[in-house]
C-alpha cells in the first residue's frame, strides 16, 4: 500500500478544510504500524483513505498496484470486500444478532454456503478465544469481547490489511492489553497487515513502526528500533 | 444475491420482532379490510340473486305499458288485459305451466272492531301455482267460486296476524269495501321482499269477485306466467310477446304497449347495485391498504436511521449500494406480504364469522385473495424503495460515525 502525495480537503470555498496536506506512505506487507497524532490532525482521514472508505483529493493512493482513487464506489466496496478487514472503536456489532451470525456477516456477503460459513466463523471466533460464546448477542458481552468479536469478525474473511480505528478507545488498561496482544498475535501468525490508529502510546509500542501526524502532515517517523 | 438479501432481511424482521409486527398492522388491517368488504359484498349478491330466485326463476310478468325506461316511460294509458288472454297463452304457447291473471287494489280489511290497509288481489288458483306459494291452513278456491264470484278469501299470513293474532281466521267474515267475506285459508309466511316490502301483507280473492264486487270492471292489470322445466324462459318471452302484439293488433315496427318482466332482469338490475356498493366499500378499504404502505414507508424511513451504524458497518464490510437497497427492500417486501397472507387468513375467518351474523353466504372469492395478496407485495415495493435507496446511498464514512 502506498500513498503518493496525498491531499484530502473537505468541503469548498472558503468553508474548505484541509485534512490532509501531501502524505508519502509506504506500508509493506505484514507491517504492523500504528498512526498517531492528536485529533484533527488527520489521521482518521488518513485511515479512511487507506480503507478504501474515501478517495484523495489530489495525490494517488495504490493499493496492490491498483490506483483506489480511480475506483467507483462499488469497485472500491469489492475491494474491502475481499482484502480489507475493519476494527472499530465503538465495535459496530449488531444488536441483538449472536456473535457467531456477526462474525458470519462478511461472508455472507461473500455468497458463501451456510455450512462453510458456520465453520469459517467458528474458527474466527476460537481464534479470539470466544468460541465457548458463539450464541450471546453483543449486550450479553463485555466490551473487551465484544472488541474480540469485532476483530473475529474482521478477519473471518482473511483479509490482507487489518484496518483499526483506536481498537483500545472504549476499553480499560487491562482489556487493552489483551486487545493488543491478540493483534500482534494475528500480525505475526498470519501475516495480516495491521494498520492501527491510536492516540496512546502504551498500545502504539506494540507496533513494528509509528507515524506521527500533525496538522495534515507526518511530523516524525519515529526512529526504527526504538521499541 | 437475492437469496443473500432474503437471508438479511429475514434475520432483521426476527431481530426486530415487535417494530416488525406493528409495521404489517397496518397492511393486515388493509388487507383484512378488502377481503373482508368484498366477501361481504359477493355474499349479499348472491343472497339478493337466491331471494328473487324465491320469487320464480321460471317467472314472467306481463304488464300493460312499457317496461323499465325510466321517466316518461308510459306515454299513454295501455289497454289493459283480459282473462281471454291468459287463457290464450295458456292455450297457445307451449311450455307454459300456469298462467295467473290478476288486478289488485288497495283497501281496508275489516274484522270486528280491527282493521288494517291492505292490498286485494284478485286470482286465480294459478296464483299459488305460478308464485309457488302454498296454502298452509285452509284449502284453495273451488271452480264453483271461481266461476260464480263468491265472496270468499285467502290472507296473507301478516293480514291474518294483524286481524284475529292467534284467533282462528278459517270460516270468519271480512269485510272488504263493505262486503262480506268468507276467509277459507291462510297464506304461508314469505318474509320481505329484496325491495323491503312484506309480500304476506294482502288478501287473494277469485278475480271474478274481483272484477264484479271491488273493480267494477273486467281488467286484468298483470298475468304472471310460469314456464314448466326444461323449457327456455327466452322462448317462452318471445312466443308471448308475439302472441300478445298480434292479439292487440299493435303492427309491425310499432312498439309493444306491453312488457313482459323476467324475474332474471330484475335479479340482474338488483345484483348490479350490490356489485357497484361492493366495489365502493372495497375501494374504500384500499385506501386503508394505502395507508397501510405508508406506514412501512415510515417505518422503514424510521428505522433506516436508527441503524444508519450497521449500514455503516456493512458498506464498509463490503456491501455493494445494491445489495444494501436489495436487503431494505426485501425487508420491506416480506413485512407487507407477510400482513398480506396474515390479512388474507384473518379476513377469512372474519367474513365467515359476519356472513353466519349478517345471514348472508359466505363466498370464497379467490380473484380478490390473489389480488390482494399481489397488492400488498406492489406496496412494499413501491413504499420500500424510497427509504431503501436513501440506505443504499448512505456515505459509509458518516454512517459510522452517526450516533
Amino acid at each position: 500500500m502506498e500513498l503518493k502525495a496525498v491531499s484530502k480537503v473537505y468541503g469548498t470555498g472558503r468553508a474548505s478544510m484541509q485534512a490532509l496536506r501531501g502524505i508519502d506512505l509506504r506500508i509493506g506487507d505484514s507491517d504492523f504500524i500504528a498512526v498517531m497524532g492528536a485529533s484533527g490532525s488527520g489521521k482518521s482521514t488518513c485511515l479512511n483513505i487507506l480503507g478504501c472508505l474515501d478517495t484523495p483529493t489530489s495525490g494517488a493512493y495504490l493499493f496492490k498496484g491498483v490506483d483506489v482513487g480511480a475506483l467507483n464506489r462499488n469497485k472500491r466496496a469489492l475491494l474491502r470486500r475481499y482484502f480489507l478487514g475493519f476494527v472499530f472503536q465503538g465495535y459496530n456489532l449488531l444488536d441483538r444478532t449472536s456473535a457467531l451470525e456477526n462474525v458470519e456477516l462478511p461472508l455472507i456477503y461473500r455468497g458463501l454456503h451456510a455450512r462453510k460459513r458456520r465453520e469459517k466463523a467458528r474458527a474466527a471466533l476460537a481464534a479470539v478465544g470466544l468460541n465457548e460464546w458463539e450464541g450471546h448477542t453483543p449486550a450479553e458481552l463485555s466490551g473487551g469481547q465484544q472488541q474480540r468479536v469485532a476483530i473475529a469478525r474482521a478477519i473471518v474473511a482473511d483479509p490482507a490489511v487489518l484496518l483499526a480505528d483506536e481498537p483500545t478507545g472504549n476499553l480499560d488498561t487491562a482489556r487493552s492489553l489483551e486487545i493488543m496482544d491478540l493483534l500482534s498475535r494475528l500480525n505475526r501468525e498470519r501475516g495480516i497487515t495491521i494498520v492501527m490508529v491510536t492516540h496512546e502510546q502504551d498500545m502504539a509500542e506494540f507496533a513494528k513502526s509509528r507515524v506521527r501526524f500533525r496538522d495534515g502532515l507526518i511530523a516524525d517517523p519515529e526512529p526504527e528500533g526504538a521499541k | 444475491m437475492l437469496l443473500n438479501a432474503f437471508l438479511l432481511a429475514l434475520r432483521e424482521i426476527r431481530r426486530n420482532i415487535m417494530r416488525s409486527s406493528l409495521t404489517s398492522l397496518g397492511i393486515i388491517i388493509g388487507v383484512a379490510a378488502v377481503i373482508t368488504m368484498v366477501t361481504l359484498g359477493s355474499g349479499a349478491t348472491e343472497k339478493v340473486k337466491t331471494q328473487i330466485g324465491s320469487l320464480g326463476s321460471n317467472l314472467l310478468q306481463i304488464r300493460p305499458g312499457q317496461g323499465f325506461h325510466g321517466p316518461g316511460g308510459i306515454r299513454e294509458a295501455a289497454t289493459p288485459f283480459d282473462v281471454k288472454d291468459a287463457n290464450a297463452i295458456k292455450r297457445e304457447i307451449l311450455g307454459i305451466e300456469a298462467v295467473a291473471p290478476t288486478a289488485e287494489a288497495a283497501t281496508q280489511a275489516i274484522y270486528g272492531n280491527r282493521n288494517w290497509s291492505t292490498m286485494v288481489t284478485g286470482s286465480t288458483n294459478g296464483f299459488m301455482e305460478v308464485r309457488d306459494w302454498p296454502v298452509e291452513k285452509g284449502r284453495q278456491f273451488r271452480d264453483g267460486e271461481l266461476r260464480g264470484g263468491t265472496a270468499v278469501c285467502i290472507l296473507g299470513s301478516t293480514v291474518s296476524r294483524e286481524l284475529f293474532g292467534d284467533d282462528e281466521p278459517l270460516g270468519e267474515i271480512v269485510r272488504l269495501k263493505k262486503l262480506a267475506f268468507r276467509v277459507i285459508g291462510v297464506f304461508r309466511a314469505k318474509g320481505q321482499s329484496t325491495f323491503g316490502r312484506d309480500q304476506d301483507d294482502f288478501i287473494l280473492i277469485p278475480l271474478r269477485t274481483f272484477q264484479r264486487r271491488i273493480a267494477g270492471n273486467t281488467d286484468v292489470t298483470s298475468l304472471y306466467v310460469s314456464v314448466r322445466d326444461g323449457y327456455s324462459i327466452n322462448r317462452a318471452k318471445q312466443d308471448m310477446e308475439r302472441l300478445m302484439r298480434e292479439r292487440r293488433h299493435i303492427s309491425e315496427g310499432k312498439e309493444e304497449d306491453f312488457h313482459v318482466r323476467d324475474m332474471r332482469e330484475i335479479a340482474n338490475v338488483l345484483s348490479g347495485t350490490t356489485k357497484v356498493l361492493t366495489s365502493l366499500l372495497g375501494a374504500v378499504a384500499a385506501v386503508s391498504l394505502l395507508v397501510g404502505g405508508i406506514g412501512i414507508m415510515n417505518i422503514m424511513l424510521v428505522s433506516v436511521t436508527e441503524r444508519t451504524r450497521e449500514i455503516g458497518t456493512r458498506l464498509a464490510i463490503g456491501a455493494l449500494e445494491r445489495e444494501v437497497l436489495l436487503q431494505f427492500l426485501v425487508e420491506a417486501v416480506v413485512l407487507s406480504s407477510l400482513g398480506g397472507v396474515i390479512g388474507i387468513i384473518l379476513a377469512l375467518g372474519m367474513s365467515a364469522w359476519l356472513a353466519g351474523i349478517l345471514l348472508v353466504p359466505f363466498v370464497f372469492n379467490p380473484d380478490i385473495v390473489v389480488l390482494a395478496f399481489a397488492f400488498s407485495v406492489a406496496v412494499g415495493i413501491t413504499f420500500g424503495y424510497f427509504p431503501a435507496r436513501k440506505a443504499a446511498r448512505l456515505d459509509p464514512i458518516e454512517a459510522l460515525r452517526h450516533e
